[in-house]
C-alpha cells in the first residue's frame, strides 16, 4: 500500500516560497483571527474544546494535554504559569526549530490561547541556548504581537493581559524535563525535582501551578481552538489524534519533516515510500522510532499480539515495516513515538559502535544528582567506548545489561530509563553482534567506514 | 567587570522579567559572556551581587551548562554536533577536518587565535547532518569538503583583518 498524502496542519507554511516569519505575513494568512475568537469565549469551554479533541503531547510521554490542564491547582489562590517547552534536544528531534524560526506568531497565538484559557498571567518561552537566532526571531514575533494588542496589557480591549517572555537555555538536555526546565529558570541548575510532591501542576515555576507543554503542542492547540476539539478527533485514529510530525534522520534517501495524520502510516511506508528507502546499494538494518532513548528496532524481527481495533480484539502479526506509527502502536510492540525522531541505521553500522555514540551522549547529559543515572551512564560509556577503542570482552555484553538494568525505577526523573533503554534494547535485540565484536574488530574495516564514536 | 553600557542596560532590564531575582541568573551569564567572550573569574560575584545571591550560586550554575566558559575561546567558535544523526553521516570526519584545517585540539584555541573546535552534543537539526555552528550561524550538511571550504572561508576573513 502506497503512503498516504502528508496532511500539513502545523507545518502548512513552512518551507513555503514568500512565507515570512514578521506578522505582517501571518495577518495576510489569516493570522490572530483564532486568538480574537477565543478572547471572546469562555475559558472552560477552551479547555474543553482541547479535551474533546484527545490531544496529546508532542514533546514525547504523549501525556493527553487536556488532563494535564485539568491537573492545574486552579483553588490556591497563587498565579498559573504556562511555560512553552522550546528545549528541543532529544536526539534525532527538529521539528520544533522550523516551527520557531519560520512561523514564530502560529507558536504565539497557540500560546495566548493557552493562557488565556488557563488564567495565565505569564508565560516563559524556554528555548535551548543552541538557538540564538530563535531566540532573537521570537523576541521580535512577541514584540510584533504586543505592538498589535496580542501580547501585554488588556489584550484586544477584554481586560485580559497576559506578558510572555523568552528564556534561554545553556546546552543541558536535562532542560527539557519540565522540573529540570523549572529548576533552570528559576536561576539554578536543572535537577530535576522528585514528584510527588512537585507536580508542575500544583508546585511548579516559584511553587506555583504550571502548565509546561511542547512547542508543537501549543500549535495544535491554536488549530483546535479554530476547528473545535470534535473535528480534530476525526484527523488520525482513536487514542491518536491529529497530526504527527516525524523527523527522519540517518541512512535515508531524503531525511526530514513530513507531518501525517496519527496513526496513519507504517513505518515502512514513511521510510521507503516518504523517505525513498534505503541509501544506494544499502540495506536498513535498525531503527530508533522516537528520539534517541527509545527502544531500538530491528529489522526482520515480528511482532505478535493482540490489539484492540474498534472494540473487537484482533491478532496482529507485524514486521517492523507494518507497524503504524502511533504511540499505542510503538508502545505495544515495546518501544515508543517519543518525540517523532525517527532514527535510521542501514547495514553498514556496527551496533556496538552506535550504542557507543548513544552512550556518550547521556553519559554527558546525566544532570549528577542520582547515582545510579550519574554513575550508570557512565560505566556504560566507559565500556562501550572501551570495546570500540581498546579490548573487547565476550562478557561485556552481560556487564552492559547489568549496569542498565539497575538504573530504571531508581531514580528522580525518567533520564535513568531514557539512558538505559538503549543499551537495554540494543543488547536485547543485537546480542550477537556484542557477542561477535572481540572477533569482528580483528578484520580490518573498509576504508570508507565512517566513525561513530 | 567591564561591561559596556548597552550590557548592562540589557541586565537591568531583563532582571525585571522575573518574579524572583535569581531567575534572571542564565540571562545575565549569557549577557556577560556575549559581552566579554567569556565568564571572567570576578563573574560569580558580580552577578551574586547583581540578584542578591551569594557567588556559590552563580557558579554552580556556570559549571553545570555546557555553554558557559570560564576561558576565553579564539576568534571564531565552531562547533561539530557529534551525537548519533550527525554521526552517521560523517560529523567525526567533519570535527577532524576542522581540527586538522587549524592546527589544533579539541577545546583548544588554534595557535592563530582564529578559532577554538568543540565537538557538542546534538543541535537538533539531525535532517541535514551532519551540521556544524560556527558562533551563532548553523552549516547544514557538512562534509569534509564543506569543512575544508568553510575553514578557507575563516581563513580568509582572517587575512583581511
Amino acid at each position: 500500500m502506497r503512503a498516504p498524502e502528508q496532511h500539513r496542519i502545523i507545518f502548512k507554511h513552512i518551507d513555503e516560497p514568500g512565507y515570512t516569519n514578521d506578522i505582517g505575513c501571518y495577518l495576510r494568512n489569516g493570522g490572530y483571527e483564532v486568538l480574537k475568537k477565543a478572547v471572546s469565549r469562555k475559558p472552560e469551554e477552551l479547555i474543553e474544546e482541547v479535551k474533546k479533541s484527545g490531544l496529546r503531547g508532542r514533546g514525547g510521554a504523549g501525556f493527553p494535554c487536556g488532563v494535564k490542564w485539568g491537573l492545574v491547582d486552579r483553588k490556591s489562590g497563587k498565579p498559573i504559569y504556562l511555560i512553552v517547552n522550546a528545549d528541543e534536544s532529544e536526539p534525532g528531534t527538529f521539528k520544533d526549530r522550523y516551527i520557531m524560526h519560520q512561523d514564530p506568531h502560529q507558536l504565539i497565538e497557540g500560546t495566548m490561547i493557552s493562557c488565556f484559557a488557563n488564567n495565565v498571567k505569564q508565560a516563559y518561552i524556554y528555548i535551548r541556548g543552541e538557538m540564538p537566532h530563535g531566540a532573537r526571531i521570537l523576541e521580535k514575533a512577541i514584540a510584533e504581537a504586543r505592538a498589535a494588542n496580542f501580547v501585554g496589557p488588556n489584550i484586544l480591549g477584554t481586560g485580559y493581559s497576559c506578558e510572555i517572555f523568552v528564556h534561554r537555555g545553556a546546552g543541558a538536555y536535562i532542560c527539557g524535563e519540565e522540573t529540570g526546565l523549572i529548576e533552570s529558570l528559576e536561576g539554578k541548575r536543572a535537577n530535576p525535582r522528585i514528584k510527588p510532591p512537585y507536580f508542575p501542576a500544583v508546585l511548579g515555576l516559584y511553587q506555583c501551578p504550571t502548565i509546561v507543554n511542547n512547542v508543537e503542542t501549543l500549535c495544535h492547540v491554536k488549530y483546535i481552538a479554530e476547528h473545535g476539539g470534535a473535528e480534530y478527533a476525526k484527523i488520525g485514529t482513536p487514542g491518536n489524534t491529529g497530526t504527527r510530525i516525524f523527523c527522519v534522520s540517518g541512512h535515508v534517501q531524503r531525511p526530514g519533516y513530513y507531518e501525517f495524520p496519527a496513526g496513519t502510516i507504517t513505518m515502512g511506508q514513511l521510510l521507503n515510500d516518504v523517505c525513498g528507502g534505503p541509501l544506494p546499494g544499502r540495506k536498513f538494518k535498525a531503527v530508533i522510532p522516537g528520539g534517541s532513548s527509545a527502544k531500538i528496532l530491528r529489522f526482520g524481527e515480528r511482532f505478535k499480539g493482540k490489539r484492540k481495533v474498534g472494540t473487537e480484539l484482533v491478532d496482529y502479526d507485524w514486521g517492523v515495516e507494518d507497524v503504524p506509527m502511533d504511540f499505542d502502536s510503538l508502545g505495544m510492540i515495546g518501544t515508543m513515538g517519543g518525540s517523532g525522531g525517527v532514527i535510521v541505521m542501514d547495514d553498514t553500522v556496527n551496533m556496538v559502535e552506535a550504542l557507543a555514540n548513544i552512550n556518550a551522549f547521556y553519559s554527558h547529559e546525566s544532570c549528577g544528582q542520582c547515582t545510579p543515572c550519574r554513575e550508570g551512564s557512565l560505566w556504560m560509556k566507559k565500556i562501550t567506548s572501551r570495546m570500540v577503542h581498546g579490548q573487547a570482552r565476550n562478557e561485556d555484553a552481560a556487564l552492559l545489561k547489568s549496569v542498565a538494568d539497575q538504573i530504571p525505577g531508581r531514580t528522580i526523573c525518567a533520564f535513568g530509563e531514557a539512558c538505559s533503554w538503549p543499551t537495554q534494547s540494543f543488547i536485547a535485540k543485537f546480542g550477537d553482534e556484542f557477542k561477535q565484536y572481540p572477533e569482528t574488530k580483528k578484520t580490518a574495516k573498509p576504508v570508507d567506514a565512517v566513525a561513530l564514536v | 567587570m567591564n561591561l559596556k553600557p548597552e550590557t548592562l542596560s540589557k541586565i537591568d532590564e531583563v532582571i525585571t522579567h522575573y518574579p524572583t531575582k535569581r531567575s534572571a541568573t542564565l540571562p545575565l551569564l549569557h549577557l556577560i559572556q556575549e559581552d566579554v567572550g567569556h565568564l571572567p573569574p570576578d563573574t560569580s560575584e558580580w552577578v551574586a551581587a547583581k540578584l542578591e545571591l551569594q557567588p556559590i550560586n552563580v557558579l554552580e550554575v556556570i559549571t553545570f551548562y555546557p555553554m558557559f566558559r570560564q576561558k576565553p575561546i579564539g576568534r571564531r567558535h565552531i562547533k561539530v554536533c557529534r551525537t548519533l544523526s550527525c554521526a552517521l553521516l560523517g560529523g567525526y570526519k567533519t570535527c577532524a577536518t576542522f581540527e586538522q584545517e587549524f592546527h589544533t585540539h579539541l577545546g583548544e584555541v588554534s595557535p592563530d587565535g582564529e578559532v577554538t573546535v568543540d565537538f557538542v552534543e546534538c543541535l537538533a537539526s539531525c535532517g541535514t547532518a551532519p551540521v556544524v555552528m560556527i558562533d551563532d550561524e548553523l552549516h547544514e550538511k557538512v562534509d569534509g569538503a564543506k569543512a575544508k571550504q568553510l575553514s578557507d572561508q575563516i581563513k580568509a576573513e582572517a587575512k583581511k583583518r
